[in-house]
């Protein structure tokens, strides 16, 4: 048995009874990123020297009994969560040489319960992607079928995780980015509520749908994951004051009683038939287990994609200003005059795709047009929310596609921004109405790719999510299933 | 057309970008059409809607005004470009 393949459950069940080492553990996952790293391309640092030694810490812990809940963990943290004495590049030049001058709260609590950092994951430029092609620092690669996309924003902490080359991952999700590349590299990936974990020391892109969230092989550990980042901090003056339990608790108990809604707007057009199949295997799955299914409908879907594409860009030309050779960052030296300093070193420091959206988000803040764009799609999110609260007044969960597709190949999507725009369409909405969404493993395609079920729920109630994912996890045997990588 | 080149150019500039030709006329285009979308907004019938800018929202987060430790001056000017002992230095404004 190699360690790198073992659940974080399962790693600390061996580390307790002292069949295993931290160090093992540890040694067995950097092994594993040298044999893979060139095809993956899952980090953006890595600091093994720094890991083994954490990883010693550890052990000589554990020997006192001093352990914490994730004592020894290997994980990857995705490379736009601040890590003390690291860089954090937001997988952009703009940040190349940025070193982080404190800990992200997720992070510190994760290095407080043990958890070792092995690196930093790739990722879309500033989170702003679905295929994370638009990283500067080399792009993931799918652990499944060389060539294909992992997804994005969070692609390296997916790949990182379905590609054994550690435990568990923290990602960020702002429209799907946890979701969505959980889904296409076959993890389980949880969008928590809006408020539920810190973002401090999180690096922002759209500050009103930002949740960090994490990446894991199976549904327990993605509930141990968050019993671990889960709570209110004071330093993120939105996070919430409310009782986060034991999300392992609802792994107990079964689907008896729960009613699910099948939104019947995520089953139209353009969604792929084998994605469709494996998640309608996922519904029989849970009602077969006594979950009532109710059909329900959340009408107004088809609008979150033109909201979320003027709230997002707005809250991220507002957000990125910030960026413009003073303080930080990257600055063109060349430059003689203060204007030409902010212009070209914002030119040569951001890449597209983020150029693209700090335009949008501009005009549609710009004077003259804040009505007719930013208002009105933040009135019609008012609607989409609606559309959430009537919906779980019929059911305790809903259940759909996280994307229309499996994994496509890379390099399929590049010329055209508003048709990827498009292919967020099941996974935007969450972050619009703030409510959790988890993407567990559904099944496979005929070439091979992983499909992941979404389960969407009321705000707090990720443990309805943890138990509906828990049970289908159940019977499609798919709990860390690690692909060959040839 | 929604958005003509010479807005896409003041728009560049209030958001202190400068765009090549050729990246204007693509931008141009890319911005267009995704603003062509969007406009399926107004198909919805929004007056009298309460905009939500967050979807749960605290309100007001006090806290006790107590001093606290933060960021020494050598660590806050670690990652800036230019600086001098105790201040950042930017390209002569006058």
């Amino acid at each position: 048995m190699q360690p790198y393949t073992l659940s974080i459950a399962e790693s600390l069940k061996h580390l307790d009874q002292k069949e295993l080492t931290s160090k093992d553990l540890v040694s067995s996952c950097l092994q594993r990123i040298q044999q893979t790293e060139a095809k993956l391309h899952s980090f953006i640092s890595i600091d093994e020297e720094k890991a083994m030694r954490r990883a010693e810490e550890e052990d000589h812990k554990r020997q006192l009994g001093q352990n914490g809940s994730l004592s020894g963990i290997p994980v990857s943290i995705k490379d736009l969560l601040c890590t003390k004495g690291r860089t954090t590049t937001c997988g952009s030049r703009m940040l190349e040489n940025f070193i982080s001058p404190y800990d992200a709260t997720v992070v510190e609590k994760l290095e407080n319960e043990g958890a070792v950092i092995l690196g930093k994951a790739a990722m879309d430029e500033f989170a702003m992607g679905s295929t994370s092609a638009t990283c500067a620092f080399g792009i993931p690669d799918n652990p499944w079928k060389e060539g294909y996309i992992t997804g994005g924003s969070s692609g390296g902490s997916a790949s990182s995780v379905a590609g054994g080359q550690c435990l568990a991952s923290l990602g960020s999700d702002t429209g799907g980015s946890v979701r969505q590349p959980a889904s296409l590299c076959g993890v389980v990936g949880l969008k928590p509520t809006y408020g539920r974990v810190s973002r401090y020391g999180l690096v922002a892109f759209a500050s009103s749908l930002d949740q960090v969230g994490p990446l894991t092989r199976d549904v327990r550990d993605c509930a141990l994951m968050m019993n671990c980042i889960a709570g209110y901090d004071e330093k993120d003056s939105t996070s919430v004051k409310i009782d986060t339990g034991d999300f392992c608790q609802s792994l107990k108990t079964g689907v008896n009683g729960l009613k699910i809604g099948v939104p019947r707007e995520y089953f139209g057009e353009g969604l792929d038939e084998e994605v469709e199949k494996i998640v309608r295997a996922g519904i029989a799955t849970l009602e077969e287990a006594g979950a009532e299914v109710v059909d329900v409908s959340m009408p107004h879907t088809e609008y979150c994609v033109a909201a979320y594409y003027l709230i997002a860009p707005a809250e991220a030309s507002s957000n990125l200003a910030r960026y413009d050779g003073v303080v930080y960052g990257y600055r063109d030296e060349a430059a003689e005059s203060l204007m030409d300093m902010y212009k070209q070193t914002r030119s040569q420091g951001f890449g597209d795709e983020v150029k693209r959206r700090i335009l949008i988000g501009t005009y549609a803040l710009s004077s003259g047009y804040y009505d007719a764009y930013y208002k009105k799609a933040s009135q019609v999110r008012t609607i989409i929310l609606n559309d959430y609260k009537n919906v779980f007044k019929q059911c305790d969960a809903v259940i759909s596609p996280v994307a229309p597709t499996a994994a496509w190949k890379r390099g399929e999507s590049a010329d055209d921004p508003l048709a990827l725009y498009l292919s967020d369409i099941f996974s935007l909405s969450a972050n619009l109405a703030g409510v959790p969404g988890l993407s567990v493993p559904g099944g496979f395609t005929a070439e091979g790719l992983p499909v992941g079920i979404q389960l969407q729920g009321p705000h707090f109630r990720e443990d309805i999510l943890l138990q509906l994912a828990y049970n289908i996890e159940k019977s499609t045997n798919l709990a860390n299933v690690l692909p060959e990588i040839k | 057309m929604k958005i003509s080149r010479k807005e896409v150019e003041h728009v560049a500039h209030l958001a202190r970008l400068n765009l090549s030709e050729d990246d204007l006329a693509t931008m141009t285009d890319q911005l267009d059409e995704i603003l062509n979308y969007v406009a399926k907004l107004e198909e919805l019938d929004t007056s009298g809607i309460e905009p939500t800018t967050h979807a749960f929202s605290v309100i007001n987060a006090y806290r006790e005004d107590i001093p606290k430790a933060s960021l020494s001056q050598e660590e806050s000017l670690r990652n800036c470009a230019a600086r001098n002992n105790e201040a950042f230095i930017v390209p002569r404004i006058l």
